[in-house]
């Protein structure tokens, strides 16, 4: 397993170089650095000078792929590419337009996502897979038929309504929770209530109805009529035999987003103002500071390919069929 | 989990043990959609302790449904109804659904045909059977671990205390079966219940499990409801038959009776459908149509419309059971005491007299080799090889078949991929008409697809379901260019469904609308629709019905004879063999052991495998009433580590020094009879 994690590693490599080449095509061929300071500068104070100055600053006048005034190695490291795109394999982010460095700022920023994300992923399985299984113990039932109805239902539904409708009923109508803010600490547990349980909220309906497909698969395999003929009775039935051999699709899914929860939810953080990396790439997306949006892209990368690797080794804990080699 | 206590009521003394399982009357309904269904109408039979009761019946006559139905594990859009369902004279009918738990698992054990997919693939064997042994019989941690134990070895896999830990699929497919034995016996069960529990396996593996099963029966008294198609395991395990046709039972008979002569016309075409060698010369008394469907009345007897001695009355009145000594039968030609002699049926006419003159090969294969390469490590690198053909010669002659024949995983299946250059050689020739095909381009090899064609195994999975058997049968045609446009094309399709006996009406219809018989008919067409010299056929009837199968191979005999083609047979199944081969060849682990014409190696084998392998089918032998033939040794060894010498060895009662030592070199014996043995076996060959 350990030459299996560490090859998957290995094709890792060209993947992020490929990414990081591509984003840096897309941002800085493009959209070049001249494009960028007139962006910022505004066209009406855009003079040469300006433009010159603002690079200058930022770095930006270094020529892209290759120095030819540079002597040596610096031909190479002196240019824009490796500044701005390849020191990100070392996570040197560089500096945003404001001046701030991105680094840090992805760090202070991981908690408040994480508070949000984690608990609305554990409680979304949770309630998810506890509401899928009801449906499928109460197959062909009507419970079943007007469960799946409101499945359909919610999930037809915009998160936006759920969001806003959530602040007005809960924060303003009955005054439980604040409607949006962030505190350090314990703290955060009241402004932390409400986002996620409105995420859990809006993201129910298709995972139901996906777990129960997958249960309702797995119910018609003929190892459930062997338990059945043992004697079993159907919960046994359910929680011992079907779950888990339904967790092998569904872990598919699941896993894989688990290292992008560090990411955060773009609409959920910005909607209750929580200071997470969510709201830190929308506003950075209406700044037009690319240097942060490009390193966003990029940790998404990294962390997509490693939910992928985890996904495969967390086949190998709910699989015995599955070795990896 | 809670635990069920079952409370029965002490039994007075005095009267006589009612019978271990009473069935009377038992119906079931199923509703779906569109219609309501009786796969199960009316069925009446006890089982005593002890005592083997067969269910036979072809797909559809609702044996599986009977056996599910006894144990109330039928589907949820089932209905069960009967006069009575006793076991042990308690009326599990009247049982609640936590009483029946109890039952299942605990008084009455279940095996299942498939145990590849019947046992939880994530489960360790341990846990699957300590369930039933905490579920029962109150047996937990080490106690339940000895008692597994104890029945993994009961069941007669090795190592036991060792394998108890494994999962299913570290097991091979005969001893996957052999755990789900002995979950069924960890309940200690009165009743079992086995359902086609040898179809999915191997011949040689279906005898060690079927003498397993009748012996564990002997030492616990068991009673057995045994349900399959297959006339050869009714021979050797069952005591009593029960034949069902179209959810009724119409023949109950003592074994012997019923072998030495069945009374029910359906239960006399099941044994005439049977290939073997001595029905060569003409074609199967094939059983025309299908079981008829269940969703409808029936006013007369059930079989009435396939029925080769029908009469007025069959078609108006449903026949009674009608009482012959030790059995009974329900059929209108039993109904006076008149002689039921009138049932000598006429064999079908002979072929004709197959043109003499000296075969004209057609294929040739020589020293064929296909390995596949087995990857380890952080670079994937080759670190061994599966030689899953590995030196394999053969020759086809036009209008003649010949039979590859060993067990499952024996490579039989990649010779023919092989040879139809769907997967890549790694040496050998393959010469079609004296041009070589080993090494062409995908372009190269278009003008030969229309020479070779394939029929696969499972008709339900090789046709398109998306596509209607029209389009699927024009499809090749387009492919390769043939027929001038696309009406040529339409009417050599229409002509092709006419020849295998559906309409040229049906074309638009869709592969799920047909039944197993008919969609590998379909399949047959789509081969023959680019006018194939060569067809190669891996195991076309073994999905099928005996009856289905009589069907089929009827049709493929009378077009081979028309259009003088070549069948390469890839098949397990000697009984087919003998009846429809020309020459045999016989594979193990990706060598040919034995090859020659069918008379030589069927009539008198030399070698040990090729023996094995004939006296492992179940003969159907009214007078011997219990198998004498010991069941063969172990399994088919592992392809990636074959052993060393003759691969042959360690399951061969005649291996010494050199075969452990040397491959064997091929040694010919007369007329082309050709093998690889150290030690053939004399001209004595028994006739088992």
């Amino acid at each position: 397993m350990f030459a299996y994690v560490l090859r998957r590693l290995i094709y890792a490599v060209p993947i992020l170089i490929g990414v990081n080449l591509l984003t840096f095509v897309l941002f800085f061929v493009v959209n070049s650095p001249d494009d960028m300071a007139r962006m910022h500068l505004g066209a009406r104070h855009a003079s040469a000078e300006g433009i010159e100055r603002w690079k200058a600053e930022r770095g930006y006048d270094k020529p892209t792929f290759w120095n030819a005034q540079a002597d040596g190695a610096g031909r190479l490291t002196e240019t824009v590419f490796f500044d701005k795109s390849l020191r990100m394999f070392a996570f040197d982010f560089g500096r945003a337009d404001d001046g701030r460095d991105i680094g840090r700022e992805i760090r202070d920023r991981m908690g408040p996502s994480l508070a949000i994300a984690l608990p609305t992923f554990l409680l979304g399985l949770l309630v998810s897979v506890s509401f899928a299984l009801l449906l499928v113990f109460f197959r062909a039932t009507y419970l079943d038929f007007w469960g799946v109805v409101i499945c359909v239902a919610m999930m037809s539904i915009s998160s936006l309504f759920y969001i806003i409708g959530g602040q007005w009923l809960v924060s303003k109508v009955w005054a439980l929770v604040p409607i949006s803010g962030y505190a350090p600490g314990l703290d955060a547990a009241r402004f932390l209530v409400l986002p996620v349980l409105i995420s859990v909220l809006a993201g129910v309906g298709s995972s139901v109805r996906w777990y129960r497909t997958i249960f309702l698969e797995e119910i018609s395999r003929d190892y459930v009529r062997t338990a059945r003929a043992k004697g079993l009775s159907e919960l046994a039935v359910l929680f011992r035999h079907v779950l888990k051999n339904a967790m092998i699709p569904i872990l598919t899914g699941v896993v894989v987003v688990i290292p992008l929860l560090f990411m955060g939810s773009l609409l959920v953080e910005s909607f209750f103002g929580i200071p997470g990396l969510g709201s830190y790439t929308i506003d950075a997306i209406n700044a037009q500071d690319f240097a942060v949006v490009r390193a966003m892209v990029f940790i998404g990368s990294v962390l997509y390919i490693v939910g992928l690797i985890l996904t495969d080794i967390s086949y190998t804990l709910v699989d015995p069929r599955v070795r990896l080699e | 989990m809670a635990r069920v206590a079952i409370t029965t009521e002490p039994r007075p003394q005095h009267e006589p043990a009612p019978p271990l399982l009473a069935v009377s009357g038992l119906r079931v309904r199923i509703r779906t959609r569109d219609a309501l269904l009786t796969p199960v109408a009316g069925v009446d039979f006890t089982l005593h302790g002890g005592e083997t009761l067969a269910l036979l019946g072809e797909s559809g006559c609702g044996k599986s449904m009977t056996a599910l139905a006894i144990a109330r594990l039928l589907p949820d859009s089932a209905g069960l109804e009967a006069q009575a369902l006793q076991l042990g004279g308690e009326d599990l009918l009247a049982c609640s659904e936590a009483a029946m738990r109890a039952v299942r698992g605990g008084r009455i054990g279940m095996v299942f045909q498939e145990p590849g997919t019947s046992l939880n693939p994530v489960m360790t064997v341990h846990a699957q059977i300590a369930e039933v042994l905490a579920r029962h019989r109150a047996l937990r941690g080490a106690a339940a671990r000895a008692e597994a134990r104890r029945l993994l070895e009961a069941v007669g896999i090795a190592d036991a205390g060792r394998r108890l830990d494994d999962y299913p699929f570290q097991f091979s497919g005969g001893m996957k079966q052999r755990v789900m034995i002995a979950m069924a016996l960890a309940g200690d069960p009165e009743l079992l219940i086995a359902d086609e529990p040898t179809t999915a396996l191997d011949v040689t593996i279906q005898v060690q499990v079927l003498d397993l099963l009748a012996r564990l029966q002997a030492e616990r008294g068991m009673g057995m409801l045994l349900i399959t198609h297959d006339l050869g395991v009714v021979a050797r395990m069952a005591h009593r038959v029960g034949v069902m046709y179209a959810g009724e039972l119409v023949e109950s008979a003592p074994r012997a009776d019923f072998f030495a002569a069945p009374l029910h016309p359906y239960a006399r075409k099941l044994f005439a459908a049977l290939p073997d060698a001595a029905q060569r010369e003409r074609p199967l008394d094939a059983l025309g149509g299908s079981v008829p469907g269940l969703d409808q009345a029936f006013a007369g007897c059930r079989f009435a419309g396939r029925c080769p001695q029908v009469m007025a009355l069959c078609r108006t009145q449903a026949p009674a059971w009608q009482q012959r000594g030790t059995r009974a039968v329900r059929c209108h030609l039993y109904a006076d005491n008149a002689s039921a002699a009138v049932l000598a049926s006429a064999l079908p006419a002979p072929f004709p007299p197959a043109t003499p003159g000296t075969p004209q090969a057609v294929l040739s294969v020589r020293d064929l080799q296909v390995h596949f390469p087995v990857r380890k490590g952080l670079l994937r690198r080759a670190v061994g090889q599966v030689r899953a053909v590995d030196g394999v010669s053969l020759d086809l002659h036009r209008g003649r078949t010949l039979a590859l024949v060993g067990e499952s995983g024996c490579g039989k299946t990649t010779v023919g991929k092989a040879l139809l250059q769907l997967i890549a050689a790694n040496a050998g020739s393959v010469r079609l008409d004296g041009e070589e095909l080993a090494g062409r381009t995908a372009a190269q090899l278009l003008p030969m697809r229309r020479a070779m064609q394939m029929v696969f195994q499972d008709p339900f999975a090789s046709l398109n379901p998306r596509m209607s058997i029209g389009a699927i049968i024009e499809e090749g045609m387009q492919a390769l260019g043939v027929g001038a446009d696309d009406g040529e094309r339409r009417r050599r399709a229409d002509a092709l469904l006419e020849r295998i006996g559906l309409s040229a009406a049906m074309r638009n219809r869709y592969p799920h609308e047909f039944s197993g018989g008919q969609r590998q008919r379909i399949a047959i067409a789509r081969a023959l629709a680019v006018s194939p010299r060569v067809l190669v056929c891996d195991e076309p009837t073994s999905a099928l019905d005996v009856s289905v199968q009589a069907q089929l191979l009827n049709l493929m005999r009378e077009l081979q004879r028309e259009m003088g083609l070549a069948y390469l047979f890839i098949t397990h199944n000697l009984a087919v063999v003998e009846y429809l081969a020309d020459e045999v060849a016989v594979m193990y682990l990706g060598r040919i052991v034995e090859s020659g014409s069918a008379a030589q190696v069927l009539g008198a084998p030399a070698h040990p495998y090729t023996r094995m392998l004939r006296a492992a089918i179940p003969r159907i032998d009214a007078a011997a009433p219990a198998p004498a033939t010991a069941a063969p040794a172990a399994e088919l060894p592992s392809a990636l580590a074959p052993p060393s010498g003759c691969h042959f060895h360690p399951r061969c009662p005649h291996a010494d020094e050199l075969c452990r030592r040397s491959y064997p070199p091929p040694r010919a014996l007369a007329g082309g009879h050709l093998l690889h043995c150290h030690h053939p076996l004399g001209a004595e060959a028994p006739r088992a």
